[in-house]
């Protein structure tokens, strides 16, 4: 079975949402939309308070080159625009909409029909990701258009999909390969033609038979669409691990994926795709997992961006163990420290962790076991650089490689003095990569 | 003479004659490739505390030296940490300029009791990494994490975290002024002020810029931009910027008007008196304060 080659962990799966289809949640009274919901420049608003929008306009238009666009998911009339916190409790500049009715935009095809047919070329393909403002739903939300702006010296040899979801809890991608799989190979499809490259490859992690099957089924119908069945280790869905899993290459470091020839996409990516580029869709919705161990109503809901995160978990009644809730997976998610916040693009999950499993144990000193570096996929010296960022020592921290960390925390996930490893060393890369651009 | 003799005798005089050479190589190359060092450097570092702190912007002490050695003039070259300036002055046979103290001011509010703590942190004891993952236990986005950066930074064991309010506080008698945990500190909650005569200063201890009712809502002290303080300093040393109100430690006169003035409490004035003396004191204090101020603004 494939795999990549170095570190990897095998955390509890905890897979517990995987029977609940998904269900749409109810469109909310009012919706906040935030003007970054990706990585890079915030979109310029392009309405203005008491204007009437509906569901589907552009309401942040993207002029930087690394931005995307954002759009209204509701119809409604504008309230206001100022900045609200987000869910680290930063504030940031949003739309705040009041909802009438769900009236879309003209020339949005509401239909839930499966349109098989491309009749777009490749540059309308990536004009369309870009209008629709498609970013990477696998958790970076990078704008997509941009991966798709192929240097004119680069060649893709392969597009691959990510649908290995090695985060533990999340379920999401899991109910849209069951659910979905037409729409997703239509999507595959487009983005085949958008770069240009012979074959696509599905990954998805070993854990999810019925999900292999299915989408084996499917794309049988399609040559140049292959399912793979990768062995489940996180973290098999990063970037680079994937690329290695999969096609066995390897990805310099500081490098792209376009250097060895690959594209890859999420597969909630390519569901999107396939909604701008088939029903000229953008992206209003986001999939979310709602799961923790004593949460009895497990759900996986299709949210309309700018719904209270408050909403929905007083809708599936928040447990009273509840220790602390996360946006994101285990692993990487990030801790939501302001509830009053709202979901945006990308946002996979919301998990309640029980105040057992959420407390972090006492820290001892570091033993040099070595647990973290057997770990660490990239092949790094966790230990190192938690120590070289303590002593301040960010010019160690960059011969020690502290800038290709994917920050994926499989190094403090085994660490038996609890240390905090990966926070430390996310601190020092933050210094050292502020250091390195000095230099310039 | 005996063969045993002889070798003793030759080995004796083959390494007297290679330290002989080696000797005389040495004096030449001595004299050839010598380094002159002004000897004013040690002298110069001798006078200085050897914390290498980095306050004054050099390395370290000896660097400092070096460059007040090379520039010849003590003009921007100052050590904050209590060197003796005026002996550096004597020894490179200048004139060393009056230099008032300086201090570093914690400017938060945001004890437990004025903002109460929302969320409990359970991370990894930095402020540097505390504030790239959420706003601050009370939300307040400006405020100090009283993780102890600062604490970390101190070289001179002048700033400690105060267990009841949760934020740092700096020992007078031990800060230097070198700004080394302003510097670490990621929200720039710390500012480096003039300690003023007898300590006494009056400053605002908050930096939110957010607009009042949002500040207020996290920190029951915070600074809401109403600009009350502004419009009654009489020195004009008062500005309001991004709803956030600034003293102007070189223009204050520490008449204390603006304290009174403040709804929320959030300007403090310390090393004062208590305050049934205050009265009195407004007569003499615009006159003794500006002797202090004046040098300040030279520099």
């Amino acid at each position: 079975m494939k795999t990549f080659k170095i570190g990897g962990i095998h955390p509890e799966e905890n897979k517990l949402a995987k029977e609940q289809s998904v269900e749409i949640f109810p469109i909310p009274k009012q919706v906040t939309v935030f003007l970054t919901q990706h990585l890079g420049a915030p979109s310029v608003p392009q309405v203005q308070k008491g204007d009437k929008v509906k569901v589907g306009q552009l309401i942040g238009k993207a002029e930087a080159f690394i931005c995307a666009n954002v759009h209204s998911p509701v119809s409604g009339t504008v309230a206001k625009i100022e900045p609200v916190a987000d869910f680290l409790g930063y504030k940031k500049d949003a739309v705040v909409i009041d909802v009438e009715g769900d009236e879309w935009a003209e020339g949005i095809d509401t239909s839930s029909e499966l349109k098989k047919d491309i009749t777009l070329t490749k540059q309308e393909i990536i004009d369309r990701m870009k209008a629709c403002g498609i970013v990477g739903l696998g958790g970076a939300c990078f704008p997509t258009h941009v991966k798709y702006m192929v240097p004119p010296d680069k060649q893709v040899d392969y597009l691959l999909i990510n649908a290995a979801e090695c985060e533990p809890y999340i379920t999401v991608d899991y109910r849209m390969m069951l659910e979905r799989a037409d729409e997703v190979m239509v999507g595959i499809e487009a983005m085949l033609i958008a770069s240009g490259a012979p074959v696509a490859m599905i990954g998805v992690e070993a854990n999810k038979p019925d999900a292999i099957a299915h989408l084996t089924k499917v794309a049988a119908n399609y040559k140049n669409i292959q399912v793979v069945e990768l062995k489940t280790k996180y973290p098999q869905g990063a970037e680079k691990q994937l690329i290695k899993a999969l096609t066995g290459r390897s990805v310099p470091n500081g490098k792209l994926p376009i250097e060895v020839g690959c594209i890859v996409n999420n597969i909630a990516t390519a569901f999107a795709i396939y909604e701008a580029v088939q029903k000229n869709k953008p992206i209003i919705e986001t999939f979310t997992t709602v799961s923790g161990k004593s949460l009895k109503n497990l759900k996986n809901y299709r949210v309309r961006i700018g719904t209270c995160i408050n909403d929905i978990l007083n809708a599936v009644g928040v447990p009273e163990d509840t220790g602390k809730i996360i946006s994101g997976g285990p692993m990487m998610g990030k801790a939501i420290s302001n509830l009053n916040a709202f979901t945006v693009k990308g946002m996979s999950s919301l998990l309640l962790m029980t105040e057992k499993e959420s407390k972090r144990g006492e820290v001892y000193e570091c033993l040099r076991c070595g647990k973290c570096v057997h770990a660490c996929p990239m092949g790094l010296e966790p230990y190192m650089l938690h120590a070289f960022t303590d002593l301040q020592r960010y010019e160690d921290c960059e011969k020690y490689g502290i800038m290709n960390c994917i920050e994926c925390g499989s190094c403090s996930f085994g660490c038996p003095s609890n240390r905090p490893i990966l926070d430390m060393i996310r601190v020092g890369k933050n210094k050292t990569g502020a250091m390195i651009r000095a230099r310039k | 003479m005996t063969p045993t003799v002889t070798t003793i005798l030759y080995a004796a005089l083959v390494i007297g004659a290679i330290g002989m050479i080696a000797a005389v190589i040495l004096y030449f190359v001595s004299k050839a490739f010598k380094v002159i060092e002004d000897p004013r450097i040690d002298e110069v570092a001798e006078h200085l505390p050897g914390a290498n702190c980095g306050g004054c912007g050099f390395a370290g002490c000896r660097a400092l030296a070096e460059a007040i050695v090379k520039a010849n003039t003590l003009d921007g070259y100052k050590c904050p940490a209590g060197g003796d300036m005026k002996a550096i002055a004597a020894v490179m046979g200048l004139e060393a300029a009056e230099t008032e103290p300086m201090v570093a001011v914690v400017r938060c509010n945001g004890s437990c009791e004025n903002a109460p703590a929302k969320v409990k942190y359970d991370s990894a004891l930095s402020c540097q990494f505390a504030t790239s993952i959420y706003a601050g236990e009370s939300a307040c986005p400006f405020g100090c994490l009283g993780c102890g950066d600062c604490v970390k930074a101190c070289k001179f064991d002048a700033i400690h975290i105060d267990d009841t309010t949760g934020l740092p506080v700096v020992d007078e008698e031990k800060c230097v002024g070198c700004g080394a945990c302003a510097k670490t500190c990621p929200r720039k909650v710390i500012e480096i002020r003039l300690k003023g005569k007898l300590g006494r200063r009056v400053f605002v201890s908050c930096v939110n810029k957010e607009k009042g009712a949002a500040a207020r809502k996290n920190c029951s002290a915070a600074c809401i931009g109403c600009g009350k303080c502004a419009k009654t300093c009489p020195f004009e040393a008062i500005t309001v910027e991004n709803n956030l109100a600034y003293i102007d430690f070189t223009k204050c006169k520490s008449c204390r008007k603006c304290v009174a003035e403040c709804p929320t409490g959030a300007i403090h004035a310390v090393n004062f008196p208590p305050k049934k003396e205050a009265p009195a004191a407004p007569a003499e204090k615009p006159a003794a304060p500006a002797e202090t101020s004046t040098p300040a603004s030279e520099q």
